[in-house]
């Protein structure tokens, strides 16, 4: 198992896209962080970097990874080895890759700058989304054959995750407009990872706006231990679930 | 040693295998010929669990293979087109075959390396090279582990006259040792003085399954490809 | 004329008597103490626990605590009583007084008279802190008042006011109680220096009472903040309004409030920092703004406030409102999300500031939509209604924005 893992790693480093990634982390990090004039704004501008280029990045790098591999997979297939370990070990180097160029390129600005409990989280949901995407992205280009569909697809699923489904979310607030929706809000955030490490910063970047009536229902969910871990294992869950039936997919793939 | 009970499989509409049972026994050196799209490959690939039959069972040893993957030690597969990490060297490459089969220097078989010359360009990336070199590198790589079974997917396709023969000595040689080897290839003259059985396969369907003496003695050919030929007109005319 | 003056001070002391009150002097109570001096009288009281029931001081004497004796009012008595003008309590720590809603027991209270100071006390406990009616000229300072009430009707006011005047509070800390300092029909005061912090309703609660004005005070963590309502001629000046957090919790909530001026204060790490309803003719300047929810909400029923020089700092949204009418004038603040720039180098940028997004008006509408905060689509929205106002108010905006921060 390991095995494969260094070796996913060894190819993916000699890719030099994650570098660059984290290299391009690093400079928007920092810069963000020099060339405003205080450190707030300079978390807000890293808040959009962390929930819409580390999703994309993570999501469109994975499906081209996993398709230009193929290769690969099929040399490690014809090998003694079982699918699972494959795939997992794929998943694995992936996350390690894209999660440690995150660590590396933002993690280390963010803690220099903003070394606090919120610095903290953000480091924790960046690796936590980065990883998401690998899995959704894994479950994307197995269950497409063609290169340019699966990309295609992930695309769609990155903007859906980012920016549709919060459009229909709006939609939906205006049209039940006349009911308590602070409780269904909470549900429906579960069903979108990008949201939910959204509102996981938001408690910690905006707790005096939050603190009245509708916010106040999130903070005390989500401000609290408990609804802080519920909410963590959702994330993990993000990665579990599509992780999960990816590798049942790959299973029963041919190739 | 190699058992499919008729196994099907569809891509789609085209049916890549249509019910096919064969029996390969070690010892054997068996041609798997037939037109492009036969269902050569994907036959192939069934036996070494890259494609997934929709219905029937192929036994490894007596032994489903559905789930297993242990079985794999015991195969040597050289594909028709060998496609490797482009950012791999050769030398790369092979360490890390070596690495996840778990095999050292003493239990290796590097004789192909060694006759391809391939040390020397062991650290040429994979993408640079040309389609006979991959092809040599598959070949080195299929007799690396000293398999029982040696699965050779159009083994001389691309290579040079010199490194085809060094592959056919390798070939008899290993024959001699008792292995089973499966050879798919519609060069059919290359064959001829390395089978000992032939399979031929039409629209993924098992035509014939003999023995050369045998196809001798029912074509009254003595030339292999003339055999065959005579065959492929046969069937061609029993439809 | 001043040797009159001279004689008539020493006349006034030759006559006034210094009584002791303690465990190993002539008195053992202060009442006993109280009943047998004359007005001007000096009582100083050891330390020690006194059991006084309810201490009326009806005659103009000065009581000083020595040591901080402790009077306790057994849960069951309004511990002191003043009913005479002139009157200097200063050094005691007060405990436990009754509790009554229809009573209002206090721990020291001002019955109907003046010139009364009332000094360097604790008040532990207490239902009512200091509680002044019809006082005139009074003078409330460096106490220290702390309660620990769960319910807003178990607890009563630190500092409460009713029909004073020209009243001095000052230098006081006041928690624990339901509201820190309240004024009803007070006159003419000024209340400064204070902290008021932890009360359960507002840290200062105002109403009825004109031309008052409070000055360097700090109000911290209250249920609701600071409540100025139904007064004119209000001057808020140098005051801190911090960490007021909830729905119905305002840094500072301005209800029917004219002619008046809020001038260097600072509002951080409130719900809201200014809640202002049918607020007209008031003067915001050289406050400022960090950390807030809303820095400013300004309902529609406003009119002729004007907010210039201010600075507005990392707040979640700047200004809300509920509708698109603006009768109030936005000039030459610093906006910290201020984007334009300055090509004229007049220091204020070229394009005006509108400090109201479209997602606070969604919000206001919609307040479950807070859970979208800061995705990228409502970003998307707020960028383009910025460049096509349609929900927010056109004429909202300032004119002239400031291209660094005020130095306040």
């Amino acid at each position: 198992m390991n095995k494969v893992i260094k070796y996913v790693i060894i190819d993916i480093l000699r890719n030099k896209i994650v570098v660059a990634y984290t290299i391009f982390l690093f400079i928007i990090s920092f810069s963000v962080f020099s060339l405003e004039d205080n450190t707030a704004k300079g978390l807000l501008s890293l808040l959009n970097l962390i929930l819409f280029i580390v999703p994309l990045v993570s999501i469109i790098f994975s499906t081209i990874y996993i398709y230009n591999s193929s290769e690969f997979i099929e040399l490690l297939l014809s090998q003694p080895l079982k699918r699972k370990q494959i795939w997992l070990s794929l998943f694995s180097g992936l996350s390690v890759s894209m999660a440690f160029a995150y660590l590396i390129g933002t993690g280390i600005p963010l803690l220099i700058f903003e070394p606090s409990e919120l610095g903290i989280i953000m480091v924790i949901i960046g690796c936590l989304l980065s990883i998401i995407f690998v899995a959704i992205a894994m479950l994307a280009a197995v269950s497409t054959r063609d290169k340019a569909k699966g990309i295609g697809v992930a695309i769609l699923l990155w903007l859906y995750f980012a920016l549709i489904f919060d459009g229909l979310v709006l939609f939906l607030l205006f049209q039940f407009e006349d009911y308590p929706l602070e409780k269904v809000m909470m549900l429906i955030s579960a069903f979108n990872p990008i949201d939910l490490s959204r509102i996981l910063i938001l408690m910690q970047l905006d707790v005096s706006a939050l603190m009245g009536y509708t916010g106040a229902v999130f903070k005390d969910f989500f401000g609290t231990g408990i609804g802080f871990i519920v909410a963590l294992l959702t994330l993990l869950l993000w990665v579990y679930i599509p992780l999960l039936l990816s590798l049942r997919k790959f299973k029963r793939k041919d190739l | 040693m190699i058992e499919a009970k008729n196994i099907s499989k569809s891509f789609g509409k085209l049916k890549a295998l249509d019910s096919v049972s064969i029996s390969c026994n070690s010892g054997e050196c068996i041609a798997l010929i037939g037109p492009n799209g036969s269902g050569k490959t994907t036959f192939i690939k069934s036996v070494l669990g890259l494609v997934v039959p929709d219905s029937g069972e192929i036994l490894f040893n007596k032994k489903n293979i559905t789930n297993d993957w242990k079985y794999r030690s015991q195969i040597g597969y050289m594909p028709q087109i060998g496609r490797y990490p482009d950012n791999m060297t050769i030398g790369q490459l092979i360490k890390m075959m070596k690495d996840i089969r778990k095999m050292d220097a003493d239990n290796s078989d590097e004789e192909l390396i060694h006759n391809f010359q391939l040390e020397k360009i062991f650290d040429k990336r994979m993408r640079t090279l040309s389609g006979g070199t991959r092809q040599k590198v598959s070949a080195a790589l299929a007799f690396l582990f000293n398999p029982v079974v040696l699965i050779l997917d159009e083994p001389t396709a691309g290579l040079d006259p010199v490194a085809s023969e060094i592959l056919k000595e390798k070939i008899i040689k290993e024959k001699q040792k008792g292995k089973l080897i499966l050879i798919t290839s519609h060069v059919l003259s290359e064959l001829d003085d390395l089978i000992s059985q032939l399979i031929y396969m039409q629209d993924g369907k098992l035509i014939v399954h003999k023995s050369i003496e045998e196809l001798r003695t029912l074509t009254k050919e003595q030339k292999l490809s003339k055999a065959i030929a005579k065959l492929m007109i046969q069937s061609a005319g029993n439809e | 004329m001043l040797i009159l003056l001279f004689s008539f001070l020493l006349f006034t002391e030759a006559r006034a008597a210094i009584l002791k009150v303690g465990l190993h002097d002539s008195f053992h109570t202060i009442q006993a103490a109280i009943e047998h001096s004359n007005t001007g009288d000096t009582i100083i009281v050891e330390s020690g626990i006194y059991y006084e029931h309810n201490l009326v001081i009806n005659k103009s004497l000065t009581l000083l605590g020595k040591n901080q004796p402790i009077l306790d009012g057994e849960h069951k008595f309004e511990i002191v009583s003043i009913k005479a003008n002139r009157v200097l309590f200063d050094g005691f720590k007060l405990r436990h007084s009754g509790i009554a809603t229809m009573t209002d027991p206090a721990g020291i209270k001002i019955y109907n008279v003046r010139n009364v100071t009332i000094s360097n006390n604790v008040l532990d406990d207490t239902f009512f802190g200091i509680y002044t009616q019809n006082g005139k000229c009074c003078t409330i300072k460096n106490n220290s008042l702390k309660a620990s009430g769960k319910e807003e009707q178990e607890i009563g006011n630190g500092i409460h006011c009713w029909k004073c005047d020209s009243m001095q509070i000052t230098g006081n800390s006041i928690s624990g109680h339901r509201d820190g300092i309240y004024f009803e029909f007070v006159t003419n005061s000024l209340i400064s220096k204070n902290n008021s912090f932890g009360n359960l309703r507002y840290g200062l609660h105002f109403m009825f009472s004109n031309n008052d004005s409070y000055i360097s005070n700090i109000f911290k963590n209250n249920g609701a903040g600071v409540a100025v309502m139904f007064t004119k001629g209000v001057k808020m000046i140098n005051n801190t309004f911090e960490q007021n957090w909830g729905d119905a919790s305002y840094g500072l909530l301005l209800k029917e409030i004219s002619d008046s001026y809020i001038l260097n204060n600072k509002f951080t790490e409130n719900t809201t920092g200014i809640y202002m309803e049918g607020a007209s003719r008031c003067h915001m300047q050289k406050n400022e703004f960090k950390n807030n929810g809303w820095a400013i909400k300004i309902q529609a029923s406003c009119m002729d406030v004007t907010v210039t020089q201010n600075n507005f700092f990392g707040n979640t949204f700047d200004v809300g409102t509920n509708g698109t009418l603006v009768l109030n004038s936005f000039n030459s603040n610093y906006w910290d999300k201020y984007q334009g720039y300055d090509l004229n180098k007049d220091k204020t940028g070229d394009v005006p500031y509108r400090p109201i997004s479209m997602f606070s008006m969604i919000i206001e509408k919609n307040p479950p939509a807070m859970i979208l905060f800061r995705s990228i689509m409502v970003s998307l929205l707020d960028k383009t209604e910025k460049l096509i106002p349609t929900l927010t108010p056109e004429n909202l905006k300032d004119e002239t924005p400031l291209m660094k921060p005020l130095s306040l």
